[in-house]
This record gives structure tokens, C-alpha cells and sequence, in this order.
């Protein structure tokens, strides 16, 4: 059985051929920076687990230089994930209500309340 | 007609990209910026404490799990935006530095 599908070559570089295409690779690379920080969480996590002395490690390394560049970075692909998250919501799950659309700008902006929300309810539960 | 597996690694993504929408940049701003300036203090004793109580920790493993396998998946197919991928290779590397993520998550949070 010989079967040779096509395949279509992909030029590395396309993606900076127009400004929306960069943007959208920015867009998703917002993805490697979620990822980056989650596992610095887990490490968070681990070093709890390990008990006192290394939990205050942890603390001591998150406030270093380092640390706070590291996530100073992620904080600003993070937010611009949650931004492109929000505007893309109501062409991922239009609503309709008794038949009726519900406007694209009342979902975007019941996200944001709820973003609003939760980061209030976070604040709060940390001691602020 | 053909089952897809595709519900099941689409949820998990859609649910890790509203979580990591909704409460990663909070905890960013809690671990990288207000921890830092002094102005909030991640004490043993009370994370401990908190991560001992069953729905915080629960919470807690959300926030880690939902996004890192909304980010491994994402990457995944920004992988094959860029012409890589395809192979097992992008697949094994994104999914399982996911799965080893998620797992070191549960694993702490349960011997805390």
C-alpha cells in the first residue's frame, strides 16, 4: 500500500508577515508564560510540603531580583491572556437569552466583573 | 460515527484558560509583587494550614492543574502554527512536562 498524502511546507517566519499574525503569536504565547508560572507554583507547593525551612526558601526566592523579574514578565502575559481570554468569549460561546442574542460587550463585561471579583476575593483571603 | 476524543482535551483547555484568566494574574501579583514589597506575608503556619483543609486544597490544585494543561495544549498547537510538530516529539514534551507538573502538585498537596 503506497500512500503519499501531501503536505504543504510551512515557512518558520510566516507568522511575522503581518502585524495581526504577530500579534496572535503573542497571543498564544501568553500560554509558555501560564505554563512557566504554574510550575513555579508547584514548586511553591512542593517546598510546603517539605515543611518550615523550606517554605521560608521558597518565599526568600520568589522575592529575590530574580524571582520578581521572572514573574514580573509572566504578570504581563498573564493579564494579557486574561484581556484576549475575555474579548474572544462572546464568539466562543454566544448566548441567547428567550431567543434574543445577548450583546457580545455584556459577556465581555461580566467577565470582567467576575475577574474583578475573584481577584478581590484572593486579596482578601491572602491578609490585604 | 467515529467517537473524537476531542471533548476531553478541549474542557480541561477551555476551563484552564478561564481560570488562568480569572486567578492566575492575582496570584502573580500576590507572589511576585506584593510578597516581595513586604505588603503581604505568606506565612508557614497559615498556607500550611490552609492547604490542610480539603476545598482550599482542591482550590489550590486547580489553579496549578487547569492552566498548565490549558498552556501544554495551547503550546502544542502554537507548535504546529510554527511547522513542528506532528510527531510524538511536541506531543510527549508539552503533555508531559504538564503531567509531571500536575503530579508534583497533588503529590505536595497531599503530604502537606
Amino acid at each position: 500500500m503506497s500512500r503519499r498524502p501531501y503536505v504543504r511546507k510551512v515557512e518558520r517566519s510566516w507568522w511575522l508577515k503581518h502585524p495581526r499574525y504577530i500579534s496572535y503569536m503573542i497571543r498564544e504565547l501568553t500560554s509558555l508564560f501560564v505554563g512557566l508560572y504554574c510550575a513555579l507554583l508547584t514548586v511553591g507547593l512542593v517546598r510546603l510540603s517539605q515543611g518550615h525551612a523550606a517554605w521560608d526558601g521558597f518565599v526568600a526566592a520568589i522575592s529575590s531580583p530574580l524571582g520578581v523579574a521572572f514573574q514580573a514578565v509572566c504578570l504581563v502575559f498573564a493579564i494579557y491572556h486574561s484581556v484576549t481570554w475575555f474579548a474572544l468569549t462572546p464568539k466562543a460561546m454566544p448566548l441567547t437569552v428567550k431567543g434574543e442574542p445577548v450583546p457580545g460587550i455584556a459577556i465581555v463585561g461580566a467577565h470582567y466583573v467576575a475577574w474583578a471579583a475573584v481577584s478581590a476575593v484572593v486579596l482578601i483571603a491572602a491578609g490585604m | 460515527m467515529a467517537r473524537s476524543n476531542k471533548p476531553l482535551l478541549w474542557l480541561p483547555f477551555a476551563g484552564g484558560g478561564l481560570v488562568a484568566a480569572l486567578l492566575t494574574p492575582v496570584l502573580i501579583l500576590i507572589t511576585g509583587v506584593l510578597v516581595p514589597l513586604g505588603v503581604i506575608h505568606l506565612r508557614y503556619e497559615t498556607i500550611a494550614a490552609f492547604a490542610h483543609h480539603p476545598l482550599p486544597r482542591l482550590i489550590l490544585f486547580g489553579a496549578v492543574a487547569l492552566p498548565a494543561w490549558h498552556a501544554a495544549h495551547r503550546l502544542r498547537m502554537t507548535a504546529h502554527d510554527l511547522g513542528l510538530g506532528g510527531g510524538i516529539a511536541i506531543k510527549a514534551a508539552c503533555y508531559g512536562a504538564a503531567a509531571l507538573v500536575i503530579l508534583a502538585a497533588a503529590v505536595a498537596l497531599i503530604a502537606t
